[in-house]
């Protein structure tokens, strides 16, 4: 594996399958009374967050605690302008302390593979803009997963925003990856350009039509997953779509669509990221539905995180956290 | 009297011979017998060019003096074999009065390295709303004649038409930003298609430059006046400009050389010095670009040379400034791509980078150079040396260089302004010595 995480397409499939294994053990890890390990004992951890997240940040600093890394919360509003410090200077001043990682959620593509060139530490990306969220990609097929197995010709549907959605730019990667069959539904003015090219090329099915791929219609077949994608506040007013209404009746996934995808499709299993808008894009019945796992990816979430810590920065002899031994509070090694 | 012989150039790329340059004009052609007081210039083996003409850089000055100077961009100029460009009005304060104009006039000709010609702003402060004092600056001194807004498109049709009709008096014309800021707004930087759609870069597409060009060329019908399209990038623009001048609408165009080597995919690191408006566009529009220039559906190559300091390029890709370098590997560029590449000869580089730019702005005394009574304007050419551009070695203050570790076949080994040498590749003199030494200019011959 390489020294960062930038895309979901720097992991090889044995890469994925590695990572998931060891966060299945650092989830057993998580239901004991002492969740910390001492695996990444004097490890520095940076989460650097130029934009807001509650779930993302917190799972991080979570994963790195618990692994015995010291984790340090660093936030700077807004994007780096003409105006303020460049971002090359910002990622050396970090880097200049001797961080072993860094971990980067920015507001614009592409920032995290910028930075990663400038610095000597490895760089993580939790959330780049509309471009990646690996991260979040690999907790997804955690959790499909646990309860489907093999993701070997799953058919995973992706439902929303998908222009402006890094979990989708993500999860297409790493579900072909893993040899899911995947296919995304959003409206003409949601579909990313060049998706045409782009889902040809990469051997994933598009739709502006939910219900037809919901239904197992002609080659789409049944359906294992659906991942509702979260429609964000100020693309309701950006002319992407007339009104919220017209967008639950078109794309949201409605109590009646979960209740005929439940008929069709024994054990499917909804998704979605978070933050949810419910009565939007999902209904509350299929939020709280037993066929939902939001949950899970929550908890996945931290696992998942410490497995990527894990692979990037304990050296070739540190043993394997599942052998290590939980460690207390300041007790001395 | 200062004499100049230019030994053995192949004239346009044809047959060789000598050129007596006598007091900044071209007074002898063919076999010349050079005084003892002469100067002389081998240039065996050299194609001799009329002076090269940019219609489109940005020199920075005043306002940005950390990015580029007048004088640093006039030795950029120089040694790209540019013997006149025309000075963009996006400075600070913007060129938007006689006063201002006449002030990059007086600083280009002070550094006398190439022939400095402002840009008039269509609009006062490039805000799209009121037009700037157009007739004053073309009474000025500086007899402004190209008008741009450029970096910012005049995109109400009200006020682009009334610029059309207020320049028509004294001949001006207008060089269009072709850029719909509601179909690619503020924030569009990566050409709309696949590679946006990846990399989740905010699209900027070819429709916003062709739907704008469209209407452009309909109003120069219907007032009668010139426009011209800076930059070019997209197949549809040229497919839109080929239709109006077929229709005998008065439109002309430049495209970059940038516009007709790079391409999209170099995006996908996200390197902000592959960031550019218009953006760099799939190859389908780079082919069509090429065509277009060779067939004369586009007239000229402009460099938009856009210097910028490394800080303002060192920020998260849509954050960065957009522009790239281009006076000193313009020709390099155009000689690899164009001449190598078939499509153009000697004789079509001159037009497309002297005669034609030059007819444009409205530079009588450019773009000739190699005929007897013409001022000596003469750019010479290496047609075969091979160049691998360095960004560290560049003239210009800014290291914004796309081109840096590519290697072009075709490069300029000196140029002559006004009778002088103000660059010579081979022995290192001219662009640093003449820069200190130049007192006045032949701008005005």
């Amino acid at each position: 594996m390489t020294r960062h995480l930038i895309s979901s397409a720097d992991l090889s499939r044995a890469e994925v399958e590695d990572i998931l294994e060891t966060a299945a053990s650092m989830h057993d890890l998580q239901r004991r009374e002492v969740k910390k390990v001492p695996t990444l004992r004097g490890r520095t951890v940076i989460n650097f967050f130029f934009e807001d997240s509650t779930r993302t940040r917190s799972s991080f600093e979570i994963a790195g605690k618990w692994m015995s890394a010291d984790t340090i919360n660093l936030s700077a509003k807004g994007s780096s302008t003409s105006k303020g410090e460049s971002l090359r200077d910002t990622a050396m001043t970090v880097d200049a302390m001797a961080v072993d990682a860094l971990v980067i959620r920015h507001n614009a593509s592409g920032a995290c593979q910028q930075v990663a060139q400038w610095v000597r530490c490895s760089v993580i990306n939790a959330g780049d803009g509309t471009h990646e969220h690996p991260t979040q990609a690999l907790l997804d097929a955690y959790t499909l997963r646990t309860r489907l197995g093999d993701l070997d010709g799953k058919h995973v549907v992706i439902v929303g925003d998908l222009t402006h959605s890094r979990v989708f730019r993500s999860n297409v990667i790493t579900l072909k990856t893993l040899g899911a069959k995947v296919t995304v539904v959003a409206p003409p003015t949601l579909m990313p350009s060049g998706i045409g090219a782009w889902s040809t090329a990469d051997g994933f099915a598009t739709s502006w039509d939910l219900d037809p791929v919901l239904d197992g219609e002609g080659e789409h077949g049944p359906v294992d997953a659906v991942m509702m994608l979260r429609v964000q506040r100020e693309r309701m007013s950006g002319g992407f779509f007339p009104t919220p209404r017209e967008y639950t009746v078109g794309y949201g996934l409605t109590r009646d669509r979960l209740d005929r995808l439940v008929a069709r499709n024994d054990g499917v299993l909804v998704l979605h990221p978070g933050p949810m808008n419910r009565g939007l894009e999902i209904a509350p019945e299929a939020a709280d539905s037993p066929q939902s796992v939001v949950l899970d990816q929550v908890s996945a979430g931290v696992a998942v995180r410490m497995a990527v810590l894990y692979h990037l920065l304990a050296g070739d002899d540190t043993p394997a956290p599942v052998a290590a031994t939980p460690v207390t509070e300041g007790a001395a090694r | 009297m200062s004499r100049l012989v230019i030994r053995g150039a192949r004239l346009l790329g044809a047959d060789a011979a000598d050129l007596l340059v006598e007091d900044g004009v071209v007074t002898e052609v063919g076999s010349v017998t050079a005084p003892s007081d002469a100067e002389l210039l081998d240039a065996d083996g050299l194609v001799a060019l009329p002076g090269l003409v940019d219609l489109h850089v940005h020199l920075r000055e005043p306002g940005r003096e950390d990015a580029e100077t007048i004088a640093t961009g006039s030795a950029a100029a120089a040694a790209g074999g540019f013997t006149a460009v025309f000075a963009m009005a996006n400075t600070n304060p913007v060129t938007d009065t006689a006063e201002a104009a006449e002030r990059v006039l007086d600083l280009g000709r002070a550094c006398g390295l190439t022939e400095v010609v402002p840009v008039g702003a269509v609009t006062k402060g490039l805000e799209g709303a009121e037009l700037a004092e157009l007739g004053l600056m073309a009474r000025s001194r500086a007899k402004v004649r190209v008008f741009s807004d450029d970096g910012h498109c005049v995109h109400d049709a009200r006020i682009m038409r009334r610029a059309l009709e207020y320049i028509k008096p004294f001949g001006g014309v207008i060089s269009q930003h072709a850029q719909d800021p509601r179909l690619a707004g503020r924030e569009a930087c990566c050409h709309e298609g696949e590679v946006s759609g990846r990399l989740g870069l905010p699209g900027w597409p070819g429709i916003a430059e062709e739907s704008v060009v469209a209407r452009d060329v309909m109003l120069a019908r219907h007032t009668g006046s010139r426009v011209h399209v800076a930059h070019v990038s997209t197949a549809g623009t040229v497919e839109v400009i080929r239709w109006a001048k077929a229709q005998g609408i008065d439109v002309t165009a430049e495209v970059t050389p940038h516009h007709l080597a790079l391409t999209t995919d170099l995006l996908v690191g996200y390197d902000p010095v592959y960031k550019v408006n218009p953006p760099l566009r799939p190859t389908e529009d780079v082919e069509v670009l090429r065509a277009a220039l060779a067939d004369g559906t586009i007239d000229a190559v402009a460099t938009d040379h856009a210097p910028h300091a490394r800080h303002d390029k060192e920020h998260a890709f849509v954050d960065a400034a957009f522009g790239m370098l281009g006076l000193e590997t313009a020709l390099s560029v155009v000689s690899d791509v164009m001449v190598h590449g078939g499509l153009l000869d000697w004789a079509d580089v001159a037009r497309v980078m002297s005669t034609t730019p030059a007819r444009i702005g409205g530079l009588a005394h450019q773009g000739r150079g190699l005929a007897v009574g013409a001022p000596a304007h003469i750019t010479l050419v290496d047609p075969d040396r091979e160049v691998t551009v360095d960004a560290a070695a560049s003239r210009s203050r800014s290291r914004n260089n796309p081109w840096h570790g590519r290697t072009l076949r075709g490069a300029v080994e000196a140029t002559v302004y006004a009778g002088r040498v103000t660059h010579d590749a081979r022995n290192g003199a001219g662009t640093r010595r003449e820069l200190t030494n130049a007192t006045t200019s032949g701008a005005d011959l």
